[in-house]
């Protein structure tokens, strides 16, 4: 029986008890949002939970998806279960998009228990930034653990991922720049770890160093987290060096985001992060309808030059608040 | 299912054939087309094949052939999909002379396009075998 015919919570029994193709649907049902992907988040929320969520980022050609690859072979050889959310970009022209991570992974995946999915962005962020903590907790109920997400690091995207991850990883290349640009504000902020990747090349020393010169200055203004310094390892994806111990460095903040309040913490932000997006969105429609109908005139009288956009605004959302209560 | 739906498919080279350039193009037309396509590249074997469209849950199997071997490749891909009860249409693309087509169809390939296929034929016929199966 073909599985596009399965109720949403036919297809999590049977992916929670390993059906591969259910879970692929199951994912597809929560990429695509609805009522669907409500049911099926409701059904893993009270599921699942335990896993831990791994986000990786980096610029487009750092070595990511091969990284990956060499991640989930090291993980699942030591008994584990990993699953990957590879995301890479739609194209803003004809929404269509070139999913090739899987193809840097294939090789040192085949012979494990790991499931890989490619997604792509879909031109509008806030859909994505629901669909992978969705996707993430389908994977976590259906007993993958970790759930790595990799993400394309040129945008605002990847700072949410970081914000979907209890871990995240920050990928580059020797002579990818220098100590101001490790101080510039951004993706290196958010990283617990950092990966020198490509480190066969020159430079990956001074990378290095330009890395643990910025981490110095964390404690100027109280960024830092009391016990932890990011750790910096150095990789060649393309033959496994290294892997091991970025993994090590994984399961070592890890532990350390079991000490104390950490983990709950980040996980706490993680929900009102989730909250906050839908609630953008909820509104977003809402806002859409208002600029459409314009029920109070409003807008009609600032088209016509008669009221500024501001107070135009102003009183949309004033009649749009009032009808809610 | 509605025809807005996006369509996923992936795009793959089954065993020692490694003239990838035309499944390159492809991957642009389909991307173009809007389509998401799960590029597999060189090398697949149909078990691979068959755990990444269970995986990415795919909507079909685009398999580019360039060296005689589709007539052998293709059916066993057709199989696989059967036995692994995915139901999903199985595309070759590449050189296939016109006395194999009618056997391809036969073994359950759901359509070939051959050489010279223009762009709006490559993305309109699979646009086309995936909402029929749909």
């Amino acid at each position: 029986m073909s599985r596009r015919d399965l109720s949403p919570a036919a297809l999590f029994e049977l992916a929670v008890g390993g059906e591969r193709r259910s879970l692929g649907r199951l994912l597809t049902l929560v990429e695509r949002g609805g009522p669907d992907a409500d049911t099926i988040t409701e059904l893993s929320y009270r599921a699942g939970g335990a896993g831990h969520v791994v986000g990786i980022t980096g610029a487009p050609g750092a070595g990511k998806s091969t990284l990956v690859g060499q991640l989930v072979r090291t993980i699942a050889e030591a008994g584990k279960r990993p699953a990957v959310l590879a995301v890479d970009p739609s194209s803003p022209l004809s929404g269509g998009a070139i999913l090739g991570d899987r193809v840097r992974m294939d090789d040192v995946v085949a012979d494990h228990d790991a499931f890989i999915r490619s997604m792509a962005t879909r031109g509008h962020q806030g859909g994505l930034a629901l669909a992978i903590p969705g996707a993430v907790r389908v994977l976590d109920a259906a007993g993958y653990d970790p759930v790595i997400i990799e993400t394309v690091g040129v945008g605002q995207v990847e700072v949410d991922v970081a914000a979907a991850a209890d871990t995240t990883v920050v990928v580059v290349n020797p002579g990818w720049g220098d100590a101001v640009q490790a101080n510039k504000a951004g993706l290196l902020e958010v990283a617990d770890i950092f990966v020198v990747n490509k480190a066969d090349r020159p430079g990956a020393g001074d990378a290095r160093r330009d890395l643990e010169l910025m981490l110095d200055l964390s404690h100027v203004s109280g960024q830092e987290d009391e016990g932890f310094r990011p750790e910096i390892v150095l990789t060649t994806a393309t033959d496994g060096t290294g892997a091991a111990e970025v993994v090590a460095a994984i399961d070592a903040h890890r532990a350390h985001l079991g000490t104390g309040d950490r983990l709950a913490a980040r996980r706490r932000a993680q929900v009102r992060e989730e909250i906050r997006v839908r609630l953008e969105q909820l509104l977003g429609h809402r806002i859409d309808e208002a600029v459409a109908d314009d029920p109070t005139g409003d807008i009609a009288r600032a088209t016509a030059g008669d009221l500024s956009p501001a107070a135009a605004a102003t009183a949309a959302l004033t009649d749009l608040l009032s009808g809610e209560s | 299912m509605g025809d807005d739906v996006t369509v996923r498919i992936i795009l793959a080279k089954l065993g020692l054939d490694g003239h990838d350039r035309g499944l390159k193009v492809v991957a642009r037309i389909l991307r173009d087309a809007g389509m998401e396509v799960i590029y597999l590249g060189l090398r697949q074997t149909t078990d691979s094949i068959i755990a990444a469209a269970e995986q990415e849950d795919a909507d079909a199997i685009g398999l580019s052939m360039h060296n005689a071997g589709h007539m052998t490749l293709a059916p066993k891909m057709v199989e696989a999909v059967r036995a692994a009860q995915l139901d999903i249409p199985v595309v070759v693309g590449g050189i296939v002379p016109d006395d194999d087509l009618q056997p391809l169809l036969d073994a359950g390939v759901a359509a070939v396009l051959g050489p010279g296929s223009p762009a709006e034929d490559v993305a309109r016929t699979v646009r086309d075998v995936v909402s029929a199966n749909r």
